[in-house]
């Protein structure tokens, strides 16, 4: 958890400042917003700067969007974790902020009490997954038996990851999944982070291309 | 008579009123002579050396094509004035017994238009005014696919009128007219292909720079017309969706429903072009989950996993989706509904799940039409099954699945 009692400092970058400042108004009652910026630029010297605990990450922005404030973020503070927070629906930037680094994913029509727990999840180093990334995982390693598997440990969900991301997408809580799998809510919590590290780590090449490719039916 | 353009009319060639290359209608409006007049004067000089052909040849290398939609030729005006520069030179060619100053004014006509064909063929102007004509992208392609034929075909044409042409004037000359020997011939013939090459290299920086104007050009015009697109868009639904928003600003039911519909609506268009829903099964049940939001104003989180062609079990399970959907929105007393739909080489599922008040299904079933029949029943009639777990205050989830065989997915049939 953060280290300045409770209260997680969180920082916004976004650039419509219109959104910046309904998000900070909705989230001022349970976190800190530490600090905003409208531009790339403007993130990486300022979270340099401030070191939140969550970044609240735009994936469209101009200069290389949400990307390239994760690459030069994480290069120089590991610690700072991410959490996508974008209006987009194209799975190709969701996947390809995910696999950058980002801890999770939330669409901005997501209500404040659900982004505020999003946010403390993401804190707390567990995985934050939306139907609709649990969705596009799932797609993305739908199994693919001409594609050549460079780590197989890597590049297969397991049947166990494969049946909570499938909850997941039906819109099941936590709670609800490790009820349904008669497991506990720390064995969900950890499947979710396996299929997260999968993720960021698979070196499966056709991964970045089968956004290209899902069209292709 | 044409009617002349205010100030000091220009000398060019007219492109409304022409029927080979509009010098005599450029000059006629010039001179405010009858097109008709200048044209018959040209063919009276043909018999002269060819003068008629050669001057004209001039005229039409020199003379700057006049601004304006070109029209089309009428072969048919065409064809008097051939006759007649025919029967002309027919008459001469008797009456002079083939003189050779003659023969020498032809085959100079003949290099002078041959090379006219080639200059013009790489004039960018005519190439701008070709792509100009077609401005809608989808036959664009095709239409200067064939321009790029014709243009090939002309530039080989005038290559060949020039190439016989200094053929004829090497004959000519040739010190031996009477017995040609097979080595003058190829002589003759390697020096016109020579010339040829010459002609070919000269044009060649032309030639090529207008081709990639053109295909600049093009680009520029499919970027444009993007633009419009998305343009069109903006104004005709986001706009108008805008207005009816402030309209009914004190109704938030509406406001939302409009809102969501054109959520969906930017987001179909920006992010996934998904295909007919009478062909697919992901956007078959996009559709219906967008139908439902629209009619019962509620919001139906669509995720739909992998996709397959629509056949009769498939729109069975996308039907069945679909009244699952509108119970939720009709029952169950909530705002948002998820449907989540995944598609496997060998099995459909589709889930719907609300979190609304929830029923004893053991209570219910029996004596609902919409659970029997609609969604348990045409389940099972297509080799299905439906299941559905609800409890009071927990909410509802329907669960469909069908079995299916001959995955119609060429990457899946791989397995």
């Amino acid at each position: 958890m953060s280290e300045s009692g409770g209260r997680l400092r969180v920082f916004l970058v976004d650039d419509h400042g219109m959104f910046r400042a309904g998000v900070r108004a909705e989230l001022g009652a349970h976190v800190d917003v530490v600090g905003e910026a409208a531009t790339v630029a403007q993130a990486i010297s300022m979270i340099g700067s401030v070191v939140p605990d969550v970044v609240l990450l735009d994936v469209h922005m101009p200069d290389g969007g949400g990307r390239a404030v994760l690459d030069a973020v994480r290069r120089a503070q590991p610690q700072v974790k991410f959490l996508a927070l974008s209006v987009s629906d194209a799975a190709e930037d969701v996947i390809g902020l995910i696999r950058a680094g980002a801890r999770g994913y939330v669409t901005k029509t997501i209500s404040p009490e659900d982004l505020v727990d999003a946010i403390r999840r993401v804190a707390d180093g567990d995985a934050v997954f939306s139907p609709r990334l649990a969705g596009f995982v799932l797609d993305a390693f739908a199994a693919r038996p001409d594609a050549p598997v460079a780590d197989p440990e890597l590049d297969q969900l397991t049947n166990r990851e494969r049946e909570v991301l499938r909850l997941l997408a039906r819109g099941y809580a936590y709670k609800e999944i490790a009820k349904e799998l008669f497991i506990s809510i720390k064995t969900v919590e950890t499947h979710v982070s396996n299929v997260l590290r999968k993720l960021q780590m698979s070196n499966r090449y056709e991964l970045s291309r089968w956004a290209a490719d899902r069209r292709l039916v | 008579m044409q009617p002349s353009a205010p100030g000091h009319p220009r000398l060019t060639r007219s492109r409304t009123d022409r029927l080979v290359a509009g010098v005599a209608g450029g000059i006629a409006a010039n001179t405010r002579l009858s097109p008709t007049l200048i044209r018959i004067i040209f063919v009276l000089l043909l018999p002269i050396n060819g003068l008629g052909a050669l001057l004209y040849a001039a005229f039409w290398a020199v003379l700057p094509a006049a601004p304006g939609e070109p029209a089309r030729r009428s072969l048919l005006r065409l064809a008097p004035f051939l006759a007649a520069g025919l029967v002309l030179m027919v008459i001469s060619t008797l009456l002079n017994n083939g003189g050779i100053g003659m023969t020498v004014g032809w085959l100079v006509a003949l290099v002078a238009v041959g090379a006219g064909i080639i200059w013009h063929q790489s004039d960018p102007d005519r190439r701008q005014r070709w792509s100009d004509q077609s401005p809608s992208a989808p036959w664009l392609a095709a239409l200067s696919d064939g321009d790029r034929r014709i243009y090939l075909l002309r530039f080989l044409a005038g290559g060949v009128l020039v190439a016989v042409g200094i053929l004829g004037l090497v004959f000519l000359y040739s010190p031996v007219v009477e017995g040609v020997s097979w080595a003058d011939m190829w002589r003759a013939v390697a020096f016109a292909l020579v010339a040829l090459a010459g002609v070919g290299l000269v044009a060649a920086p032309v030639l090529w720079r207008t081709l990639v104007a053109l295909r600049t050009e093009r680009e520029g015009r499919i970027r444009e017309q993007e633009r419009a697109e998305l343009a069109a868009m903006v104004h005709d639904q986001v706009l108008h969706t805008l207005a009816l928003i402030q309209r009914n600003a004190g109704d938030p039911a509406a406001v939302q429903r409009i809102a969501r519909g054109q959520e969906r609506s930017l987001r179909n268009w920006l992010y996934q072009p998904t295909g007919s829903p009478t062909e697919h099964f992901a956007a078959a049940l996009q559709q219906a989950a967008a139908e439902v939001e629209d009619t019962y104003g509620i919001a139906v989180e669509a995720v739909v996993v992998g996709d397959r062609a629509v056949d009769d079990k498939v729109a069975a399970i996308v039907a069945a989706a679909r009244e699952a959907l509108v119970n939720a929105a009709r029952h169950a007393q909530v705002k948002s509904v998820s449907l989540y739909a995944e598609a496997e080489p060998t099995m459909l599922s589709v889930f719907v799940r609300d979190r609304g008040k929830g029923f004893d299904p053991a209570s219910v079933e029996e004596r609902r039409h919409g659970v029997r029949g609609s969604i348990i029943g045409r389940m099972a009639r297509h080799g299905g099954q439906a299941e559905i777990r609800s409890e009071i205050g927990e909410g509802t989830e329907v669960r469909l699945t069908m079995a299916v065989t001959s995955p119609r997915e060429p990457k899946e049939e791989k397995a």
